[in-house]
């Protein structure tokens, strides 16, 4: 009973050692260097806490700058996120069951997608002004990829012998795609939604940085023109922050929603196929 | 008794042209309602082929199947299949439970009716504690146990088995025979399975039907006189059964002379020249009986140009179809 928690503490203190490590390690050079651009992790945290923390209990002890930068911006990022696993996971599904409509597609889905979206900022800046609507067009165009083509691979990799089973009981057309081609797939989408959410985040920044009026990008932007390269330092330490929070955060879901899978110490029976 | 199901004249090519590959042809059999037919063949002789066909998985290239008078023409909705390779058929991300049930939902029955019918279900194959697993929990015999459950959950009128055993240890394999045969009986339900194991089709058939090698036809048809009632250890030894399971494996094997003692098949006169079954008995020590191949009296050589024009001839109740 005790030995399971221990584990999971000792697990826990093993990769958090590295990084503590990395930082003191950091701490160090900056302090013996004592570069301007280079501020100290203590540094950093100090203008963390300076930058987005005020004693205003109305805000939630929150600066401005949150509601006005950090909580904008995460929406497009988000927002972005939702449509690209809407669209990637219907059309991804449609495309890995119907040999006809892959065949078609494949050419042009290869096509665009060796097209590197940071190119199609100017495209979408003409076609939707500066705003939010360019900026998650920006995302859903980067991130769509790795959604469809995992969802292409996973409504694949359905077996002939579930195929068959399906249509021998005669299974309903949106009950097979619920209950058979989605599940089936999922593991395979959730390794391509954690690629896409990744990608969504260095979009939302990217597209902030060559044209926005606020949000994270506007303010490293902002923070470099300035010279405050303390601000900067912690606006980018906030987007490591967030990418490792919302990565978790699916990681969860993912555990969630793969209850079913056999745990990897537990060998699965399988049978001999064949006959 | 009604005829539950009609197979006529059916045959299936797989491909055209230079790889077209016939796997059965004209291939004729009925299931009468209540019925447990068991189908043997040598692997890859074209067994699951033609329960593809009855199930209306693929269409036959020949012939008509008719399931309670009405030809098939597409999936019947009044049919259920249990396939040997019980680990992929299963949905590993359903519960046990679920995996019995998920059929029902596209029949439109209630989630209370469901949940009823397939712990019943499960209760039928002795899994009423296991609802709550996930299939990988569960060991191999177990498994196929859920997938009988699933495909009795939808009361079909006829049950098609494609070497439901096959993929299972021994001693299982006995367990899950038992299990068919008590819960057809307390069903009364319809079942035909398909099977290359011949002591298995004598232990389970009121009736078998022996497929030929490829391009599959029914070369006889056995009735089982064996007890309702069957055990693995008094069924197996009688002598009943093994005099049937050494005629079903001369059946199958053919040209090849087989001997084996056989009390109470007792000799018969070669009579015609046609008889496709000769069994020259009594005249041999220990009461051996000879079977030669099927002879084809056009080309001679044994079995070879069979295809077209079949005769059956009864002879003791067992069914000789052979070519002429
Ligand atoms: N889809 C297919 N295309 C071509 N040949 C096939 C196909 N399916 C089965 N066959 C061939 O048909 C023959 C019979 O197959 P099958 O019905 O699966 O035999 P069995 O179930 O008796 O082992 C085999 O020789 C196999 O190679
Ligand atoms: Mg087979």
């Amino acid at each position: 009973m005790s030995e399971q928690p221990r584990r999971r503490a000792l697990g826990f203190l093993e990769r958090w050692l590295v990084f503590a490590g990395a930082v003191v390690v950091w701490e160090i050079v900056t302090r013996i260097s004592d570069s301007v651009f280079f501020p100290p992790p203590s540094k950093i945290v100090q203008f963390c806490a300076e930058l987005w923390f005020v004693a205003e209990p109305t805000q939630l002890f929150l600066a401005d700058t949150v509601y006005e930068d950090i909580l904008p911006s995460l929406a497009r990022a988000l927002g972005g996120w939702l449509i690209t696993a809407v669209v990637g996971i219907s059309l991804g599904l449609a495309l890995g069951r119907s040999r006809i409509a892959y065949e078609y597609l494949n050419p042009l889905v290869t096509f665009l997608r060796s097209v590197p979206p940071p190119a199609l900022i100017p495209v979408f800046m003409v076609a939707f002004g500066i705003g939010a609507q360019m900026q998650i067009a920006t995302i859903v165009f980067g991130a769509l990829w790795p959604v469809l083509l995992n969802s292409v691979d996973g409504a694949r990799s359905v077996d002939r012998v579930k195929t068959d089973t399906a249509r021998s009981f005669r299974i309903s057309r949106t009950e097979w795609i619920r209950m058979v081609v989605f599940p089936a797939a999922l593991p395979k989408i959730f390794a391509g939604l954690r690629t896409s959410l990744a990608i969504s985040l260095i979009l939302m920044v990217m597209s902030e940085l060559v044209s926005s009026n606020h949000g994270i990008g506007y303010r490293i932007q902002l923070s470099q023109n300035t010279f405050s390269f303390d601000t900067m330092w912690a606006w980018l330490v906030l987007l490591g922050a967030l990418g490792y929070l919302l990565n978790n955060a699916l990681l969860a879901l993912e555990r969630r929603m793969l209850g079913w899978q056999p745990k990897r110490e537990a060998a699965p029976a399988t049978a001999k196929a064949g006959g | 008794m009604t005829t539950m199901l009609e197979v006529s004249d059916l045959g299936h090519t797989y491909g055209s042209g230079d790889t077209a590959y016939t796997a059965i042809s004209d291939l004729s059999f009925t299931v009468e309602t209540g019925e447990l037919t068991c189908i043997v063949g040598p692997s890859g002789c074209g067994k699951s082929t033609l329960l593809r066909a009855i199930a209306g998985l693929h269409t036959p290239t020949g012939g008509t199947v008719r399931l309670k008078g009405e030809t098939v023409a597409g999936v019947p909705e009044d049919l259920a299949v249990v396939f040997q390779d019980y680990s992929r058929s299963l949905f590993p991300w359903l519960t046990v439970r679920d995996n019995v049930e998920f059929p029902l939902r596209s029949r439109g029955v209630s989630a209370d009716d469901r949940a009823s019918r397939a712990a019943e279900a499960l209760e039928w194959v002795g899994l009423g504690k296991a609802g709550k697993k996930y299939p990988w929990q569960l060991s191999g015999g177990m498994q196929q146990r859920v997938s009988i459950a699933r495909a009795l959950a939808c009361r079909p009128s006829l049950l098609l088995m494609d070497e439901p055993f096959a993929s299972v240890d021994a001693q299982t394999r006995f367990e899950l025979e038992d299990l068919l045969l008590r819960v057809r009986r307390e069903l009364n339900a319809t079942v035909l399975l398909v099977t290359h194991d011949i002591d298995e089709s004598v232990y389970l058939g009121d009736r078998v039907l022996v497929l030929s090698k490829p391009p599959a036809t029914v070369v006889a048809e056995l009735p089982v006189d064996l007890p309702p009632v069957r055990d693995q250890i008094t069924t197996r030894e009688s002598d009943a059964f093994v005099s049937l399971r050494s005629e079903v494996a001369r059946l199958l094997h053919g040209k090849e002379p087989a001997t084996r003692s056989a009390p109470q098949v007792t000799s018969e006169a070669a009579g015609t020249g046609d008889q496709g079954v000769h069994v020259a008995d009594g005249g041999t020590p220990k009461g051996q009986r000879t079977v030669t191949a099927p002879k084809n009296r056009r080309n001679g050589a044994g079995g070879k140009g069979r295809k077209k024009h079949m005769k059956t001839k009864k002879k003791r109740g067992v069914t000789v179809q052979r070519p002429r």
